[in-house]
């Protein structure tokens, strides 16, 4: 499993980014978690709002900031 | 029955008699807070469940299939219930213009989005009234209707950075939320926003309640009030850099107000505060040229003032 966190690195990035790695540890999984800061490769998932969430390369969430909890349930 | 409440807990628990400028006062104060800390939760919350109905994917594939004049007219209304924040403005930007809609209905977009929102609205609706509040919303669509259609009248459209036309979007197919979680979103979206503009808010209402009479009202008037032809354009140079929220301005508003600046100058200040600003430009300096950001700064500043001498001279 790949999780990838999309955004040009504005505050609300940094903070979905935080609660991914927290959901990782409170699913005891390894799972690899990426930062796609790159505009060109942000587009291509077609999300029109940061930050955004991508599991596996599907767009879960994007706009907005969700908490760890409910990370973890897509995790799992 | 929230002016029996406050009535009761300053007059009866606190004792502070009813009559004096303190009783007064903090029974105004305490009001106030009330009830816009009520509006601002229901209108917040309602408002957060009609944004997930437009996610900026669903409103750009509206916008695609208009043309001039409808399609700004329209950029303006989805401005106000698509949620925009200034860290999206690039990869927005890119899907708007990738799809097809014009360069100037994107603009028009990104002139209401920021300007026009919900915070803003129930904040001039519970301090100055619903005739100030759709004045407001009213101003603001003038404002991204005339700088959307300027800038399309002038044929920008090179002056984008080169890449951006070269950018392949990918579908967007995001996971629908259910109902329950829309709720809960709105929930916490509502608690997350209240916890953040709450001080600007408690510092707006106590200006209006307290602060009144401490400064002196004829020094703001005196460089800034009717008499003074360049006050709006002065209000506005002086609000483009500034970077805040409606509900920072809000503050500051009040008091300018309080001081009998003229409403047309007070709304093109909050209007410049919250349509542009610095790091804004930061933002948009990577999709657009300097020369089309400098143009789509001094567009928007020249119809923020142009509305508020219109409003100056009307009311």
């Amino acid at each position: 499993m790949k999780i990838e966190v999309l955004g040009m690195g504005c505050a609300n990035c940094n903070k979905l980014y935080q609660n991914v790695v927290e959901a990782v540890k409170l699913s005891g999984k390894e799972i690899d978690v990426a930062k796609v800061e790159d505009i060109k490769k942000i587009m291509s998932y077609g999300v029109l709002s940061t930050p955004a969430l991508a599991i596996d390369g599907v767009v879960k969430v994007a706009g907005k900031v969700p908490k760890a909890e409910e990370i973890k349930k897509w995790i799992e | 029955m929230l002016k029996s409440f406050a009535d009761y807990i300053i007059f009866h628990l606190l004792a502070i008699p009813s009559d004096t400028h303190l009783g007064e006062a903090l029974n105004f104060f305490l009001y106030d807070t009330i009830k816009i800390f009520l509006l601002l939760s229901v209108i917040i919350f309602l408002v957060a469940i009609i944004r997930s109905y437009f996610p900026p994917e669903r409103t750009r594939r509206i916008l695609s299939r208009e043309r001039e004049y409808v399609g700004n007219g329209l950029a303006g209304l989805l401005g106000i219930v698509t949620p925009f924040c200034s860290c999206s403005a690039v990869p927005l930007f890119i899907g708007f213009v990738e799809s097809g809609v014009p360069l100037g209905v994107t603009f028009s977009f990104l002139v209401s989005s920021p300007m026009i929102n919900e915070v803003a609205l129930v904040l001039l609706l519970g301090l100055f009234g619903w005739r100030i509040a759709l004045l407001y919303i009213g101003t603001g669509l003038i404002v991204s209707f005339v700088s959307g259609v300027a800038i399309g009248k002038m044929r920008m459209e090179r002056y984008v950075q080169e890449y951006v036309y070269q950018m392949k979007v990918g579908s967007g197919d995001i996971a629908q939320q259910t109902f329950r979680e829309k709720l809960e979103y709105a929930r916490d979206y509502t608690r997350d926003l209240l916890k953040r503009i709450w001080p600007y808010v408690l510092i707006g209402i106590g200006v209006g309640g307290f602060i009144h009479g401490y400064v002196p009202s004829d020094f703001l008037l005196k460089y800034a009030g009717p008499g003074n032809p360049f006050a709006v354009p002065v209000a506005v140079l002086i609000g483009v850099p500034l970077y805040s929220n409606a509900a920072g301005t809000i503050p500051i508003v009040q008091a300018l107000m309080g001081k009998g600046m003229p409403i047309g100058t007070v709304l093109a200040f909050m209007m410049a505060v919250t349509a542009l600003s610095f790091p804004e430009a930061v933002i948009l300096k990577n999709v657009l040229k300097m020369r089309l950001l400098l143009i789509f700064f001094g567009i928007v500043a020249a119809a923020i003032i142009g509305v508020g001498y219109l409003f100056n001279s009307i009311l």
